[in-house]
């Protein structure tokens, strides 16, 4: 069990892709060694195009390929392809039902050193909102690998986050991420926690402590945002009562916002939301972000106890 | 070109196409007229002289691409399209209102023969580079071209664009620029100066050509040299000098035509003036 980071998957994945017959392409603006895609670019460089540092141009040249057919990835990181492009994303890719497929890393705090001008944790509101467009926030490298095939099976557009530190596994090797779908990783009768993207190992974590204090904590991976498994969500609301999200994101807009639009409307229950309460990033290695923003497996604890008050 | 276009033809589509600029926009009450008029001859010397296609077969692959990057000048492509076959005439006077297919800026989804959806200016341009590099990655002989207006230009996008198609050597593109002089909010040197637009793009590493684009015959000359020069490396774009509101003698050079529809005195008077060149054309024919 090796930790790796969801962006190692990106560029091998491509190339799996393309030896299992897809016609994938890949637009890049210069940030191929960071993303990874620079592996695809070795074994295909003719299907491969850096657009340089212009990400707006990026993704509509990808619009671009994806309209004669290619299946076409972009790269780059989660703040630019999402905040640069936006209108690209909006009024091109999504506007037109395009088979674009933005797989942007470096999302979220655990960028590091960087800091807040590339730490993205507003992309999921931003691509959640879009009509036609499929968010999907994958655990760990397997599931990330799981998340890039199944993007490409699926005509339209996508959204695939990955993220820049290493992370535990989660899933197996030959696990098979499907649409809409949420992971039920622990049962539990006291609370759910709803965690997606490296919050789920936080989560998992936030169990066993939790388990300690003789609390039963469903934990529930919510890999595809877009669309929500609202079944899964919403039995397991009705089963233990009390739930708290857990996302690297804004608690804005992000998939705590998801989930509690649902279930206010479904099944309303008493909620936490654990993510960046609404401010920018800040440069710290990730373990210490993890901590300065309050998304360990300690502060979900807390938001549970809370929760469970 | 297939063959050699017919001037007359293009003569007299585009005076047709111009009519039904009009008649569309006055119907729905609001729209562009002004850079539909100005972009007439130009798309009607690519839709019934230059590009290959076949509205019986929206899909042949090998048809060539058109992507109106000026996609507030909607109606004079779906004009085309009628004119074409891809849509029945009929849909013409539903422009703008609800349930039409044909919306206010060109939707992909709704309408045959529409490549992409623009209408956020800027963005043509980048989308044709994908879309040439791809029918290129395909071995498929389509060209590609992307009508841009010149107001357009001053979205950094277009640069972005420009850098890239030199960069990867795009050269089964043609560009055309419409470059009318006019934008929202008055004269482009007024608002946001362009400066030399031929000597930009050639710095950018384009071939430039220029061309009178209301010459119907010019333009047939200027896209000739355009074709010729594909498949070198380079990408080719064609700098058309127009007059924004051509056709319509009260619109002609007037930024206020820029998006407004005519009242039913002023829908009058155009397509009286319309209707004699159409006929004037016809006579020549």
């Amino acid at each position: 069990m090796g930790n790796k980071a969801t962006r190692a998957a990106f560029g091998e994945t491509l190339n799996e892709l393309v030896a299992d017959g897809y016609d994938v392409v890949a637009v890049e603006a210069d940030l191929s060694k960071s993303t990874t895609t620079s592996t695809f670019q070795d074994a295909h460089p003719d299907r491969f195009f850096n657009a340089g540092i212009a990400e707006a141009n990026m993704i509509d040249v990808a619009a671009g390929l994806a309209v004669t057919g290619k299946v076409a990835f972009t790269g780059s990181f989660a703040v630019f392809a999402t905040g640069r492009a936006y209108d690209q994303v909006r009024n091109t890719v999504c506007y037109s039902d395009l088979n674009v497929k933005l797989a942007p890393t470096h999302s979220g705090i655990t960028v590091g050193p960087d800091g807040g001008s590339h730490q993205m944790v507003e992309d999921l509101a931003l691509m959640r909102v879009l009509p036609g467009m499929r968010v999907l926030v994958p655990a760990d490298y397997n599931s990330a690998k799981s998340a890039l095939r199944l993007a490409a099976a699926i005509p339209g557009p996508f959204y695939v986050r990955l993220g820049r530190a290493s992370v535990p596994e989660v899933y197996a090797p030959d696990f098979e991420m499907e649409l809409g779908r949420a992971y039920v990783l622990r049962e539990g009768s006291d609370v759910t926690l709803f965690a997606c993207g490296v919050m789920v190992v936080e989560a998992l974590q936030a169990a066993e402590l939790l388990a300690a204090e003789s609390v039963s904590a469903e934990v529930i991976d919510i890999a595809s945002v877009k669309p929500l498994d609202a079944e899964t969500i919403i039995a397991s609301a009705r089963k233990t009562g009390r739930v708290v999200t857990c996302e690297e994101h804004s608690i804005i807009g992000g998939m705590g916002s998801a989930v509690a639009e649902l279930l206010g409307e479904t099944c309303p229950v008493p909620m936490r939301r654990v993510g960046v309460r609404d401010v920018f990033g800040t440069s710290g290695d990730p373990d210490e972000l993890m901590a300065h923003f309050g998304l360990t497996a300690s502060d979900i604890v807390v938001s549970a106890r809370n929760v469970l008050a | 070109m297939a063959q050699t276009p017919d001037v007359g033809v293009i003569r007299s589509m585009a005076a047709r196409m111009r009519l039904d600029i009009v008649e569309m926009i006055a119907e729905a009450g609001s729209g562009h007229p002004g850079g539909s008029l100005s972009a007439a001859d130009i798309v009607a010397a690519l839709y019934f002289g230059v590009m290959k296609h076949d509205a019986a077969r929206p899909d042949w692959a090998e048809r060539d691409r058109f992507v109106l990057s000026k996609g507030h000048a909607a109606p004079v492509l779906y004009s085309a399209l009628a004119e074409s076959g891809y849509i029945g005439r009929e849909h013409l006077m539903t422009l703008r209102k609800l349930g039409s297919i044909l919306q206010g800026h060109p939707d992909c989804k709704k309408v045959p023969g529409v490549e992409v959806s623009t209408g956020s200016l800027g963005q043509g341009l980048s989308i044709a580079n994908g879309m040439a590099l791809g029918l290129k990655l395909d071995g498929n002989p389509a060209r590609v071209f992307c009508l841009l207006g010149d107001g357009e230009l001053q979205e950094g996008q277009v640069w972005e664009a420009a850098m890239f198609a030199a960069h990867h050597g795009v050269d089964n593109l043609i560009a055309i620029v419409d470059h009318n002089g006019l934008q929202i909010d008055g004269s482009c040197t007024e608002v946001m100066c362009l400066g030399d637009v031929e000597a930009k793009f050639s710095a950018f590493g384009w071939k430039v050509i220029s061309a009178d684009g209301h010459d119907a015959e010019a333009l047939v000359s200027a896209f000739k040299a355009a074709e010729g020069a594909l498949g070198q490396g380079v990408p080719v774009v064609i700098v058309c000098g127009t007059t924004k509101g051509k056709g319509v003698s009260f619109m002609e050079g007037n930024a206020g035509w820029h998006g407004k529809a005519p009242s039913v005195d002023e829908r009058e008077r155009a397509v009286a003036e319309l209707t004699a060149v159409i006929e004037k054309e016809a006579a020549r024919g």
